[in-house]
C-alpha cells in the first residue's frame, strides 16, 4: 500500500487542453479546485495549433492579397507584385505559437498542473498518462473531464496522407501555393481553404455531396456564396459524388460524378479532404470504464455534461452537438460550475453561432428560413443588402446581406444570417440579442453608431419589420 | 449588533402582511419590545415589535407595501455597523413592497396610473413555500424560486417574455424568473402557461378607465376570498331549512332583559339562539365536528363562531365554550368581540378555533339565505329575521313570529338525517326555551 500513497491526487483532471479543456481547467482553478490538465500534444488543441487560429491568420493574409489586387482603386500602384504563401504560413505558425504560450502562462497563473502525455481512464477516479517515451503514471481525481476533441474524417476512397491528400493540417503546412487543388467538402473548412488558396493563385475545384455549399447555412447564403466563388473562378460542383483519387508522382487524378451524373476526371496537384470530423473517443479507456458512446463514437452526456459513469464528464467535440470551439468552452464552464455546485447552468445549443471566415465572411445564429417554416412559425423575413449601408460602401465591401427571420407573433429573432464584411463579428450582436430574448423591435430601437457596419443590424431589423429606411 | 426585522406571522393563517404605518423611522433609536410598525394581516391590524435594540438603520418595506411572512422589512443596528449584507439579503428575497408597487406601475400604461389607487396596494404573491403552510415563516433567503424579482425596483423580464405574457394573459408578477438575478425569460412564461399560473384569458372588450374604479383588495378581503373559494369548491355542501316559531323566545327575551335591567344589560334574540345552538350541538356532537380526511373530529365543547360584518368584509370571532356560558355572558362577549372586530383589534386566538358558526342577517330584513361553511367546520347556520307570519294552528289562521333558518352541512361529515335531527332539537329548544336547560 505504500506505493499507492505516492499517487498524485487532484480534485479534477481534464484530459485534453483544447478550447473546451483548458477553459474548464482554468475555471475549475478559479473555483478553488486542485486541477490537472493532460495534453498529449501542444496546449490549446486543434483550435489553437492547427485549426481556428492559424487559419484565421492565413485568411487575413488572403484578404490582404485580394485587397492589393484592387490597390489601384486606392491609388496604390505596385509594379511586379508577387504573392508568396510561405511567409503567410510562417506568420500563421507564429500566431499559433504565441497563443500556445499564452495558455501555458494562464495555466501557471491559475496554478493548473500541466501533465504532458496521453491520458486515459484507468478505473474509477484514476487517469493513466503515457508520456512520449512510453512511461506511464497514474493520477487520481474525484472528477475527470474528457475533452479530447475530434479529428478530420478519413474516407476510405480518399485516404489522407498529408502529402498529396491533405486534411486541414496538411493544408496549413504548405509553403507554396500549388497550381491546382481539389477540395472535397464545402463546409466551413473547405470554403476557408478555397479562399486562401484561390487568393494565392491556385486553381481551386470544390466538390460537395449535398445540393449546396455551406449546407448548414440558410439556402440564400449558400446560393450567394456559390455565385461569389464561381465569380472568382473557383469551380463548384454540388450534388456531386466523389469517386476516386489516384495518387501519382506529379499529383492526383480525381474522379467524381456531377449533379447530372456525368463523370469528371481531373488532374490536380493536391486534394484537400474536408468531409467532416470524427470524435477522438478511442483508446481513452472509455469502454473499460463503462462510459457510454453513441453509434458515431460521441460520448453521451446530460445537460450537466455528465456521462453515465459517476465522476466522468465529457465536453467539446467528443461530446457531440456542434463541433465548435466556443461551444466547447461553454460546456467546459457549465460542467465545472456544476461540479462545484455553482448553479444549474446549461448550454443553449439553439444559440450557438456559426462562422465561416472566407471572403465574404459568413455567420449565422438560430434558425434558417427553411427551419423556421418547418417549425410552423409565422415568419417575416428581412433582407438588407450591404450596398444600403454607407460604411460598407466606403469600405468597398458591399457583397452580401443581413437576413433576419422574425416570428410575426412575438417578434422573436428566430434567426440571423450575415454574408459580408465583418459578418463573424457582427453576428455577436444577434447572439446577445437572442440570449437576452430581445425582440426585433429592440434591435431597431437601440441606436447604432453611424457610419458603421453595425447599422446593418438595425437596418436589417427594420427590414424584418417591413419598414427599412435605406432600401 | 445587527437585527433583521422580519415580517412576522402575526396571525396563525397569515401568509403575507401589508405595512400600514411605520411608528419608528430611519435614524430612530429602538429598544427591545418597542412598537415598530402596524401590519395589516389577513385578519386584523397588528403591532410589530422590535426584537433587538439599536437604531432603525434601514426601512426596506415602505408603507402600503406587502411582503410574504419571513421577508426582511427593516434593519436595526448600531450607528456605525455595516448593514449592507442584511439589506442585500432583503433585496435578494423579495423587496416586496417596492416590487409590488413597481409591478403595478409597469403594467398600468400611463405613468399617472401608478400614482393612483390601482397601483398602491397591488401585492405580489410569492408562489412559494409559505402559501401552503400558513403560519410557517418563509426564510427570506430560501432556495425556493424567488418571485419575479426586483433589486432595481422593476420586474426583470425579457422583452420576448413580456410579449408572450401579454398575449397569453400571464401575470409577470406571479412568475418566478429562472434567468440570472431572477429575470423572467421565455421558458418561464411557457412553464407558467403549462402549469396554469396567471390570469384568465383576456376579455374581448375592456371598459374605458373612466367607467370603473379599481378598489384595492385588502389583506382581509383576500383572505375572505381565498377561504370562501376553499370552502365552496372542495366541500360538498347541502342545505336544510326549517321554520321556527319564535314566540316563546321573544317572551323569554323580555323576561331576561327585565331581570338584567338593573345591570343595564340586554340580550338579543341572536344571543338566545346562540345559547340554544350550543345546547343542541351538545346533544348532537355529530354536527359539532370537522372533516380531517381520514377521520372526523367530534368536539366535546362548543366554540361558536359568530359572523360579524365589518367595513371591509366579515369576520367570525369565537365564543369559546358557549355551552358553559349563560345567555347574558354570551351577549356580553359577542358585543365586545364584534366591537373589537370592527376596529380590527381582534387577537388571533379570538377568531380561530370555532367548531360551528352562526350567521344572522335578520337585522338586514333577510328572510332566509344560505351561508358558506367556514372550514374546517362542518356546519353553519344561516338565520333570517323574525317576522309576523300567518300560520295555521288547530285549523285557524293566526299570526305568529316565525323565523327561518338554513343549515349548510359538509356532507362528508353530516348526513341529511343527522342534520335534520340537530335542527329538530334546535327548533324544539327555541319553541320551548326551557328545553335548553334540560
Amino acid at each position: 500500500m505504500a506505493g499507492k500513497s505516492s499517487v498524485e491526487r487532484f480534485d479534477l483532471i481534464v484530459v485534453g487542453s483544447g478550447p473546451g479543456g483548458y477553459v474548464a481547467a482554468i475555471r475549475a482553478a478559479q473555483l478553488g479546485m486542485n486541477v490537472a490538465c493532460v495534453e498529449a500534444d501542444k496546449l490549446g488543441g486543434v483550435c489553437l495549433n492547427i485549426g481556428c487560429i492559424p487559419t484565421k491568420a492565413l485568411l487575413t493574409s488572403a484578404l490582404l492579397v485580394n485587397e492589393m489586387k484592387e490597390g489601384a482603386r486606392h491609388g496604390i500602384v505596385a509594379k511586379d507584385v508577387s504573392f508568396d504563401l510561405a511567409p503567410a504560413q510562417k506568420r500563421s505558425r507564429a500566431v499559433a505559437d504565441q497563443m500556445n504560450k499564452g495558455i501555458a502562462f494562464l495555466f501557471k497563473k491559475n496554478k493548473v498542473t500541466h501533465i504532458q502525455g496521453f491520458g486515459r481512464l484507468e478505473g474509477k477516479g484514476r487517469v493513466e498518462v503515457e508520456a512520449q517515451g512510453g512511461k506511464k503514471t497514474v493520477y487520481e481525481a474525484s472528477h475527470v473531464i474528457i475533452a479530447t476533441g475530434s479529428r478530420p474524417r478519413d474516407l476510405p476512397i480518399l485516404k489522407i496522407d498529408e502529402d498529396r491528400i491533405w486534411s486541414s493540417t496538411g493544408a496549413l503546412m504548405r509553403e507554396k501555393a500549388p497550381a491546382s487543388l481539389l477540395i472535397v467538402g464545402a463546409g466551413a473548412i473547405g470554403m476557408e481553404f478555397a479562399d486562401v488558396y484561390d487568393s494565392y493563385g491556385t486553381k481551386v475545384t470544390i466538390v460537395e455531396m449535398l445540393d449546396r455549399i455551406l449546407p448548414l447555412e440558410d439556402a440564400d447564403v449558400s446560393k450567394f456564396m456559390e455565385r461569389s466563388f464561381k465569380k472568382r473562378g473557383v469551380d463548384v460542383y454540388t450534388s456531386a459524388r466523389f469517386e476516386n483519387a489516384a495518387v501519382h508522382d506529379d499529383g492526383v487524378r480525381a474522379t467524381f460524378k456531377d449533379a447530372k451524373g456525368e463523370t469528371h476526371e481531373i488532374d490536380v496537384e493536391y486534394v484537400l479532404s474536408a468531409v467532416g470530423r470524427v470524435p477522438n473517443s478511442e483508446g481513452l479507456g472509455l469502454e473499460k470504464a463503462g462510459v457510454q458512446t453513441d453509434d458515431r463514437g460521441f460520448i453521451v452526456v446530460d445537460a450537466a455534461m455528465r456521462t453515465n459513469v459517476p465522476g466522468v464528464y465529457a465536453i467539446g467535440d467528443v461530446a457531440g452537438h456542434q463541433l465548435l470551439a466556443h461551444k466547447a468552452s461553454h460546456e467546459g464552464i457549465t460542467c465545472v460550475e456544476r461540479i462545484a455546485g455553482k448553479g444549474e447552468g446549461t448550454v443553449d445549443y439553439g444559440n450557438v453561432p456559426n462562422c465561416t471566415y472566407c471572403h465574404p465572411e459568413v455567420a449565422s445564429v438560430g434558425l434558417t428560413e427553411e427551419q423556421a417554416r418547418a417549425k410552423g412559425f409565422d415568419i417575416e423575413v428581412g433582407k438588407l443588402p450591404w450596398v444600403a449601408i454607407g460604411r460598407a460602401v466606403a469600405l468597398g465591401h458591399t457583397d452580401g446581406f443581413v437576413k433576419i427571420i422574425r416570428d410575426k407573433k412575438y417578434s422573436e429573432i428566430l434567426g440571423a444570417h450575415i454574408v459580408g464584411p465583418s459578418a463573424t463579428e457582427l453576428i455577436a450582436e444577434f447572439v446577445v440579442g437572442r440570449h437576452l430574448e430581445s425582440t426585433v423591435e429592440e434591435l431597431e430601437r437601440a441606436i447604432h453608431p453611424h457610419p458603421t457596419l453595425s447599422e446593418g443590424v438595425s437596418e436589417g431589423a427594420l427590414a424584418a419589420l417591413g419598414r427599412p429606411i435605406h432600401i | 449588533m445587527i437585527t433583521k426585522v422580519h415580517m412576522e406571522a402575526l396571525s396563525p393563517t397569515m401568509e403575507e402582511g401589508q405595512l400600514v404605518k411605520w411608528h419608528k423611522h430611519e435614524g430612530d433609536g429602538v429598544a427591545n419590545g418597542d412598537v415598530l410598525a402596524e401590519i395589516e394581516t389577513d385578519k386584523a391590524t397588528m403591532e410589530l415589535v422590535a426584537r433587538g435594540e439599536g437604531i432603525l438603520r434601514k426601512v426596506i418595506l415602505p408603507e402600503g407595501g406587502t411582503v410574504p411572512v419571513g421577508n426582511v422589512i427593516a434593519v436595526i443596528a448600531d450607528a456605525d455597523e455595516d448593514i449592507s449584507a442584511a439589506v442585500a439579503e432583503a433585496g435578494d428575497g423579495a423587496a416586496g413592497g417596492e416590487a409590488a408597487q413597481a409591478k403595478a406601475a409597469e403594467t398600468a400604461a400611463p405613468a399617472e396610473a401608478a400614482e393612483g389607487k390601482s397601483a398602491g396596494r397591488g401585492a405580489a404573491k410569492a408562489p412559494s413555500a409559505g402559501q401552503a403552510s400558513g403560519a410557517q415563516p418563509v426564510a427570506s433567503s430560501g432556495s425556493a424560486p424567488a418571485p419575479a424579482s426586483t433589486d432595481g425596483g422593476r420586474v426583470k423580464a425579457s422583452p420576448l417574455a413580456r410579449r408572450l405574457a401579454e398575449d397569453l394573459g400571464v401575470d409577470l408578477a406571479r412568475i418566478a424568473g429562472s434567468g440570472p438575478g431572477g429575470r423572467i425569460v421565455k421558458r418561464d412564461i411557457e412553464a407558467a402557461r403549462e402549469a396554469g399560473v396567471g390570469a384568465p384569458a383576456r376579455a374581448a372588450w375592456t371598459p374605458d378607465e373612466s367607467e370603473y374604479e379599481d378598489v384595492p383588495v385588502s389583506q382581509l378581503r383576500k383572505t375572505i376570498a381565498k377561504r370562501l373559494v376553499e370552502s365552496l369548491s372542495p366541500i360538498p355542501h347541502f342545505f336544510l331549512t326549517v321554520d321556527v316559531d319564535m314566540g316563546r323566545v321573544l317572551e323569554a327575551r323580555a323576561t331576561i332583559n327585565a331581570m338584567l335591567e338593573e345591570r343595564a344589560e340586554k340580550v338579543s334574540i341572536n344571543d338566545i339562539l346562540l345559547k340554544a345552538v350550543a345546547a343542541a350541538l351538545r346533544k348532537h356532537p355529530d354536527c359539532n365536528a370537522q372533516w380531517h380526511g381520514d377521520h372526523v373530529r367530534r368536539f366535546n365543547g362548543v366554540h361558536l363562531g359568530v359572523a360579524v360584518a365589518i367595513d371591509d368584509g366579515l369576520i367570525t370571532p369565537v365564543v369559546k365554550n358557549a355551552h358553559l356560558k349563560g345567555i347574558a355572558q354570551i351577549a356580553r362577549e359577542v358585543r365586545e368581540l364584534a366591537s373589537r372586530a370592527r376596529d380590527k383589534k381582534l387577537l388571533p386566538d379570538e377568531y380561530t378555533g370555532s367548531t360551528f358558526s352562526v350567521s344572522n342577517l335578520g337585522m338586514f330584513g333577510i328572510h332566509e339565505f344560505t351561508a358558506i361553511i367556514n372550514p374546517p367546520e362542518a356546519g353553519i347556520l344561516a338565520v333570517g329575521g323574525v317576522e309576523d307570519t300567518p300560520v295555521v294552528v288547530d285549523g285557524e289562521v293566526v299570526v305568529r313570529q316565525r323565523m327561518r333558518m338554513t343549515m349548510s352541512c359538509d356532507h362528508r361529515v353530516i348526513d341529511g338525517a343527522q342534520g335534520s335531527r340537530f335542527l329538530a332539537t334546535l327548533k324544539a329548544m327555541l319553541e320551548e326555551p326551557a328545553a335548553i336547560l334540560v
